[in-house]
């Protein structure tokens, strides 16, 4: 980080747990005008794997509530628009329900991950209802008191049926970057990039425990046998685009990539009710997504404390040039900052971010009002929903 | 004109005799045997009838495509009592020098192969078949122990071959005047200067669109871009492969690239292709072949480390040790300088039956090889297409890249033209870097061996591949190195090393190659 809180800093690059404290009740710290700080007090409703999850679903049955043409269902009764979060419950308190839909397809695999944790860390898969009996155990004995949310798993429907390049799995990892909630405002940075894994995909079960096989994350992969220093196992978001066009075409890439930056607008605005739009902050996100076999995006999850180390030497410069441009778009023109300002940035400091979703600018179209009074248009990139959704800049959300 | 007439009819007997044993050949006799049912078709007008049904059905435009095809390939007309050496290269002295060069690879590799007392085939025993079969799609994570094993040549060997050649006719006296050519090259063969250049290149010029220009995010699409697209299209659906030459020449939308190259190459996939790699993938499994460690060590030296291909690495494999095997490859040795090196089988030396070539494709790999398949995986990931459409790019380019003659798309020539371009149009730079020792070809000779594969972005890379095969020519390989030169001359001009200047010209990832080209082209005052 930059440095300490102290009380005449104007801008702080914090760790989550500074930020805790920054923020807590009890210190009794106050922010004044002129600070600014790189982390919403609670956002782990967006970046703890649980919160995001339980949030997603109450944006989604609201949205059904109101009867928004968002919400709209296909004869399945899956979501057609918001259906991009893989099938998710919190163990050990949905560990019922978990049980009732893992019979109903008994040879899915699920994932277990830890809800607090990063990097990999503790997160297995498992395709046996016996692998998970610690926690249907303890929920019927005594001992669930003493559950505490640190031991809080999540447990998805694992994508068995990634997208793969040269025959391995990747992931996305995205960066975006919100200067505030309400009204929610987002810059998306251009150069993101895919974490391939070092070992072929192979679904078979035998290699269910093989975490080479199936988490990119780098912190795992980095103790590979092949893993490579130089380029790190990395592509640019702009390598997939270009083989991705070069061999499925124009349109479904360009549908892709619309539609993971529609997942990650929806996912703004799941939480952006409960969000704490305190004006002295912005964040910057790590979005990881995945994209399946058939070209669809799901959204994994959002981390609060991207890693901002750098694994190769390109990596350096990017992530050097990503504080760069998010500090240009958070602090303008190096200035003492002032959270009356409104944040709204000129082009030029953008850098390497577009705008991704700016509400200000939807709303002064009445777009908004108009969202609600169309149902049933369709999604694309030549939907005229996405572009009523908000003005972006993204050329293929014209 | 009778000269012209007959050397044209000897050239479609030449192509129609290919064409014969050819499976268009075998199709078109079934197609026409099965139009005899059809009512248009009668006796009367027998063969005007099935001409027309050839044109409609759209298999005038296939024999068209074969025709065509085989034209690009083929080497100009030349005396009808000429030698087939002629074919290979007119000039003895070239001739000559590519007869030494293959002596000394073949010979560096039977050292290697006695050194390390491997033999240069051998059977695979069945366990390990199974195993290779096994870990077909993964070759990549095996990791025989390569450390003994040196590439036969790196490029910078074949440079000071092919700067210590001399044309024995030809005396270029002591005095220097102005006419003294100070690069490396000193043979005189023909090259184009830029207004020759620029009129082999017209569709390049300023007042085209150019995709790699007029597709940039700041051009509105309708300028240029979307009617480009349109016209692709309308090429692929008709199918027409001279057409779609004409077309890619500026330049190749990404989505329609892998088509075209297909169709331009005259590559479409029959049941009897995938055969014939399955049938080569076999031939891997069951034997071992001295030069797949070759491929096995040039793949992990340069692709896998590669920002771009190193997701391809399996890939390449399998490409590289099927077209090993491939001894269709070896009918490109007609028109190729170079021959296949010639084994013979164990105690049996200088003894004619017994001699084989080897590799069985007659090609020995050298450092960098692999990067000529790489930017292919961007396309095609069918390895059987992806086999076919490299095999192709081969026999009909990259096989110019290694080896000497005196073709204006091979390698020598290519090194002229760059250091004639140079030193004509920027000739104080040309100086400079010569006085510090910095022989401008010593730096760019990699680039176009390379066909810079591996140095450019992969986006530009393909544009720039586009022009190759839209003007069945190498040159812009020279055009775009000397037009890199003048691009960061300023930089150039400060540098009093050759290590500064090679750390200047470094990092080409960044560059754009139709805006250098344009500018060096059409855009520099002379």
């Amino acid at each position: 980080g930059w440095g300490q809180v102290s009380s005449d800093e104007h801008a702080s690059w914090m760790s989550v747990q500074t930020i805790r404290n920054v923020f807590s009740v009890e210190t009794g710290y106050r922010l004044s005008d002129d600070q600014i700080v790189n982390h919403f007090p609670n956002h782990y409703e967006l970046t703890r794997k649980d919160l995001m999850v339980k949030n997603i679903k109450r944006y989604r049955k609201e949205l059904e509530k109101e009867g928004s043409p968002l919400a709209e269902k296909d004869e399945s009764g899956k979501y057609l628009y918001l259906d991009f979060v893989p099938v998710t419950y919190m163990l050990p308190a949905d560990y019922n329900l978990f049980v009732e839909e893992f019979r109903k397809s008994p040879s899915s695999t699920w994932i277990m991950k830890p809800c607090g944790k990063a990097q990999g860390k503790g997160i297995f898969l498992i395709n046996k209802l016996s692998q998970i009996k610690k926690w249907s155990r303890d929920s019927k004995t005594s001992s669930f008191m003493t559950q505490s949310t640190k031991e809080a798993y999540v447990i998805s429907l694992y994508i068995n049926n990634p997208l793969l390049i040269g025959g391995r799995k990747f992931d996305l990892r995205l960066y975006v970057l919100v200067s505030t909630y309400r009204p929610l405002r987002c810059y998306m940075y251009k150069l993101g990039f895919c974490r391939f894994c070092t070992v072929k995909y192979t679904p078979s079960t035998s290699e269910l425990d093989n975490m080479f096989v199936h988490l990119t994350n780098v912190a795992i992969q980095k103790h590979g046998e092949d893993y490579n220093h130089i380029h790190g196992g990395k592509w640019t978001v702009n390598n997939l685009r270009l083989y991705l066009e070069s061999t499925r075409g124009k349109e479904v890439t360009s549908k892709l990539f619309d539609e993971i930056h529609w997942i990650i607008v929806q996912s703004l605005k799941a939480v952006a009710p409960v969000m704490n739009n305190d004006k002295h902050c912005f964040e910057c996100y790590g979005y990881d997504i995945i994209i399946d076999d058939k070209l669809k995006p799901w959204l994994i999850e959002v981390n609060a404390s991207p890693s901002l180390t750098s694994s190769t030497a390109n990596d350096r410069i990017l992530k050097y040039n990503l504080i760069n441009d998010t500090l240009n778009i958070a602090v303008p023109n190096g200035e003492i900052p002032d959270c009356k300002w409104n944040k709204s940035p000129p082009k030029e400091v953008l850098g390497n971010y577009e705008i991704l979703y700016d509400e200000e600018l939807a709303q002064g179209d009445g777009a908004d009002r108009e969202l609600r009074s169309r149902p049933g248009q369709s999604l694309g990139p030549k939907g005229s929903r996405l572009r009523d959704a908000g003005r972006t800049v993204l050329t293929t959300w014209k | 004109m009778l000269q012209e007439e007959s050397d044209l009819s000897l050239i479609i007997a030449q192509i129609v005799q290919k064409l014969k044993g050819s499976n268009l050949y075998a199709q078109l006799e079934r197609q026409a045997w099965a139009s005899l049912q059809r009512p248009e078709i009668k006796l009367e007008s027998l063969k005007e009838d099935i001409k027309e049904f050839f044109k409609i059905s759209g298999w005038e435009k296939k024999l068209q495509n074969a025709v065509y095809s085989e034209l690009s390939v083929f080497p100009l007309p030349s005396h009808p009592a000429a030698p087939p050496e002629h074919l290979k290269e007119p000039l003895v002295y070239m001739r000559k020098a590519q007869g030494s060069w293959e002596k000394r690879i073949l010979k560096s590799l039977n050292s290697m192969c006695t050194e390390l007392s491997i033999p240069l085939a051998r059977k695979r025993p069945v366990g390990e078949q199974k195993e290779l079969l096994n870990k077909w799609n993964e070759m990549g994570t095996d990791e025989p122990d390569l450390s003994l094993f040196r590439p036969v040549y790196a490029p910078k060997d074949f440079l000071e071959v092919l700067i210590n050649l001399r044309n024995p006719n030809y005396e270029n006296g002591d005095s220097l005047s102005f006419r003294t050519h100070l690069g490396l090259i000193q043979v005189p063969l023909k090259v184009k200067d830029i207004p020759e250049l620029k009129e082999f290149f017209v569709e390049l010029g300023l007042t085209s669109g150019q995709l790699g220009i007029d597709d940039s995010t700041q051009v509105p699409p309708e300028l240029f871009e979307n009617e480009h697209v349109r016209i692709g299209q309308k090429v692929l659906t008709e199918q027409d492969s001279a057409a779609a030459q004409q077309y890619v020449r500026q330049g190749s939308p990404t989505a329609l690239r892998a088509e075209l190259w297909a169709l331009i190459l005259n590559i479409s996939s029959h049941p009897e292709d995938i055969l014939y790699y399955e049938q080569l993938k076999t031939n891997v499994i069951q034997h071992d072949l001295l030069v797949d460690s070759l491929i096995y060590k040039d793949v992990k030296l340069t692709a896998s480390n590669d920002d771009y291909y190193f997701v391809f690495e399996d890939y390449l494999y399998q490409v590289l040790l099927c077209f090993s095997r491939d001894t269709s490859v070896l009918s490109h040795f007609a028109y190729n300088s170079a021959s296949p090196p010639k084994s013979y089988i164990r105690g049996k030396l200088g003894l004619e039956e017994y001699a084989v070539f080897y590799p069985p494709n007659g090609v020995i790999p050298f450092h960098g090889f692999s990067m000529y398949v790489a930017p292919l995986c961007f396309l095609y990931h069918e390895p059987s297409k992806l086999y076919q459409i490299f095999r192709e790019m081969y026999v009909r380019f990259f096989f110019r890249l290694h080896s000497i003659s005196s073709h204006p798309s091979g390698i020598v020539s290519l090194c002229l033209l760059f250091e004639t371009l140079l030193q004509t149009y920027l000739p104080q730079l040309f100086y400079h870097l010569r006085e510090i020792g910095a022989q401008p070809l010593r730096i760019s000779f990699k680039w176009m061996v390379r066909a810079f594969s591996g140095y450019l972005a992969t986006d530009q890379l393909l544009l720039l591949w586009d022009r190759i095969l839209g003007y069945n020519s190498l040159e812009i390989l020279a055009v775009l190195a000397a037009a890199v030169f003048a691009f960061r001359a300023v930089n150039l001009m400060e540098v009093t090393s050759l290590a500064a200047a090679e750390a200047v010209l470094a990092d080409l990832s960044t560059l754009k190659v139709m805006p250098l080209l344009q500018i060096f082209l059409f855009a520099t005052v002379t």
